[in-house]
């Protein structure tokens, strides 16, 4: 379990894919929750019976097919392991994350992008918040990054302070 | 990253927690005027005006400050108001409150006989301090004597008792010794059968170590998964609050366990002695901070990662610009992750072990923001002379030993000693329950039944007490102990029988995974029936 050395995963160790066309077809919920811990709010939270749980310590294996992007497992997550993923047309892509920090991102801002060990793999743009007061202080960020990062980008943080 | 305003050392905003600090006080330290808000405590009103040095040790005068917050080390021991060797982490501020360090000359922060220290310093390498002048046995004896005079435990009171002395006899079915997540869930399950319930805790709050849990909980929906501790915490003490026969009791220091009698002291408009008969008794008074054997760790800058958690989520007090955390384990990468929420850098978190403690996710979390975690490294020294400036850590080899020439310093102005708990079991052992070392489960624990009930009958154990684990182990635990509690006495009938059957399957499935399997391994050392005597 080389992660647990390093604190991030590495691309062999990443869960599978979901399929270029059900990206295209609206989000799907990506879980990167490898380890077996006593922890089950997603597969609770699952409306569609997508998430897979056989006992409370088993990691949760995602069906993208049975998937429908509702996002009720990413608001709960203690984890903040869960990313909703999107492609668009154009090359677009986007990440929806949880985000916990001041100042609260607005839909408009724009954010450095940073990858799984925190470094900055680009630029993007808000372009839809949860707000933190509508789900007990955990906001939802979704960020609009070029296709090929959304494999990548983890985390956000914005590129100048409002004042 | 986070832009978070900061006043008066005191966080403005925060972007879970809301920070009601009422009126404005003034508190006097050692002459000097101090702002403070009512519902601070002491020692976290002089943290926030930018004190570090708290008292001075015992012998050679070194610094010493903040630990550990919630009352169980001795660092920040105090005259206030007259009375000397409070606890100044657990007395809250009042206007005009007169607070005197005890050690040191004129006074711990400006201690000139410190020069002891500075000059076996340069002569003796560290360590030596306990050393020297130690024999003979006259020798020994004559510098000790002198070195007490010096500092030491404060003056005899100057100040003489004020107030009102009350006392009251209480008889009740369960008495719960602690308020935190074992506690309150030992108070609640025993109280919702109908047993006759006394709760009491040393806080003018309930919640324990809750009330600075940020985050949202781990487990199941079941257990309150996806919440965080602060509303845990909440949403218990309203569950309480519905029990007409639960009797709580805040600011109340339970002192020894005489058979079924218990002798307690609440504070109060009248402060009181209670004499409280209990049928049952359930301990769940948690655990106190390790701390590490490394170079400088006395220095005032080196935090226990709990203290540092009361500091900033119960006060809103900024402990520093930039943190180490040692350890990285979970209450060390939650911590580092709440210091960013908070506005506060982490240098690094560096573990011993091959490998991270905690749960990945929590690691992930902080790795994604860039916080490096050096795992098989340890720290080597803390740099400072009155306050931490820096770190050495180095990286350590197959035998746990530092690797010559991979030392490197930190930059941190302080350090969160996050190596683990153990047990607050002094009351245990008092009332002569049998105890035993197992270290999986955190130290010198009790034995027990898989109903959490002590070789002393009638008296349970819930929570870290019982052994470390987590928050919604706590409350498994105390849910156990309160029905049993609760049945033996007759209350609940059928009904509480099958619950409490529920209850040990639901924490024996909790803890079934590999995160348990430590846990239980400890726990067959220790639950009776599957003890191997020796």
């Amino acid at each position: 379990m080389k992660y647990l050395e390093r604190g991030y995963l590495e691309k062999d160790e990443l869960p599978p894919f979901p399929s270029k066309e059900r990206l295209r077809k609206k989000s799907v919920a990506y879980i990167e929750c490898p380890q077996p811990i006593p922890c089950s709010p997603c597969y609770e939270a699952c409306p569609a019976d997508a998430i897979k749980m056989e006992n409370i310590n088993d990691p949760p294996e995602v069906d993208y097919e049975k998937c429908t992007g509702c996002m009720k497992c990413i608001r709960v997550c203690p984890g903040l392991a869960i990313f909703m993923l999107r492609l668009r047309n154009g090359g677009i892509g986007e990440v929806t994350l949880q985000y916990e920090f001041l100042p609260w991102l607005k839909k408009g801002d724009r954010v450095r992008l940073l990858n799984r060990k925190g470094e900055i793999v680009g630029e993007g743009v808000v372009n839809w918040v949860l707000p933190p007061e509508r789900n007990d202080h955990t906001s939802l960020v979704r960020v609009e990054m070029p296709a090929e990062l959304i494999f990548e980008v983890r985390a956000v943080k914005p590129v100048e302070v409002r004042k | 990253m986070p832009m978070t305003r900061f006043e008066d050392g005191r966080l403005q905003e925060h972007p879970i927690l809301e920070f009601e600090r009422k009126r404005e006080v003034t508190i006097y330290f050692n002459g000097k005027p101090i702002k403070a808000y009512e519902g601070e405590t002491v020692a976290a009103a002089l943290y926030a005006a930018g004190i570090r040095v708290f008292s001075r040790s015992f012998r050679w005068h070194r610094p010493r400050g903040f630990f550990c917050a919630i009352g169980k080390c001795s660092a920040c021991m105090m005259e206030v108001d007259g009375i000397p060797n409070v606890r100044t982490c657990k007395t809250y501020v009042r206007d005009g409150m007169q607070v005197r360090t005890q050690s040191g000359v004129p006074d711990a922060e400006k201690d000139v006989f410190a020069v002891f220290d500075n000059i076996i310093d340069r002569f003796f390498p560290h360590g030596s301090h306990y050393k020297k002048f130690t024999s003979p046995k006259p020798l020994r004896n004559f510098v000790t004597r002198q070195l007490r005079k010096m500092t030491g435990f404060g003056n005899p009171p100057k100040a003489t008792f004020g107030g009102k002395a009350g006392y009251e006899e209480i008889d009740v079915d369960v008495l719960v010794i602690g308020g935190g997540s074992g506690g309150m869930s030992a108070a609640i399950n025993a109280g919702k059968y109908g047993a006759k319930v006394l709760l009491a805790d040393e806080n003018p709050f309930l919640g324990g170590q809750l009330v600075k849990q940020t985050h949202r909980f781990f487990g199941s929906a079941r257990h309150r998964a996806g919440t965080r501790g602060i509303r845990i915490a909440k949403i218990l003490e309203e569950e309480i609050a519905k029990l007409e026969n639960v009797d709580v009791r805040k600011e109340t220091w339970v002192f020894g366990i005489y058979s079924r009698e218990v002798g307690a002291f609440q504070r109060g408009d009248e402060d009181k002695l209670l004499r409280i008969r209990a049928k049952k008794i359930v301990v769940a008074t948690g655990a106190y901070e390790r701390t590490l054997v490394f170079e400088n760790n006395d220095l005032p800058g080196v935090y226990g990662a709990g203290g540092v958690q009361t500091l900033m989520n119960v006060y809103g007090i900024k402990p520093g610009n930039i943190g180490l955390i040692v350890g990285s384990g979970n209450v060390g990468l939650i911590l580092t992750y709440q210091l960013r929420q908070a506005g506060v850098e982490v240098a690094a978190i560096v573990e011993a072990m091959p490998h991270i403690g905690g749960y990945f996710v929590h690691a992930a979390k902080v790795r994604r923001l860039g916080i490096p975690i050096y795992t098989r490294h340890t720290i080597l020294k803390a740099l400072g002379k009155r306050s931490v400036e820096g770190a050495i850590i180095s990286k350590l080899d197959e035998n746990w030993k530092p690797v010559k020439g991979s030392e490197r310093r930190i930059d941190c102005d302080f350090i969160c000693v996050a190596v683990g708990l153990s047990p607050t079991h002094e009351l245990l052992y008092q009332a002569g329950c049998e105890m035993k070392f197992v270290p999986e489960v955190g130290g010198i624990v009790p034995l027990r039944t898989r109903y959490n009930e002590t070789t002393v009958s009638g008296i349970y154990v819930a929570g870290d007490v019982a052994g470390i684990e987590e928050a919604t182990a706590a409350i498994m635990e105390g849910r156990i102990a309160g029905i049993h509690a609760a049945t033996t006495l007759g209350y609940g009938g059928d009904e509480a029988k099958q619950e409490l059957e529920e209850a040990v399957k639901d924490l024996e499935e909790f803890r079934a995974g590999p995160f348990g399997e430590r846990i239980c391994q400890g726990l067959e050392k220790c639950v009776i029936g599957s003890e191997v005597r020796i």
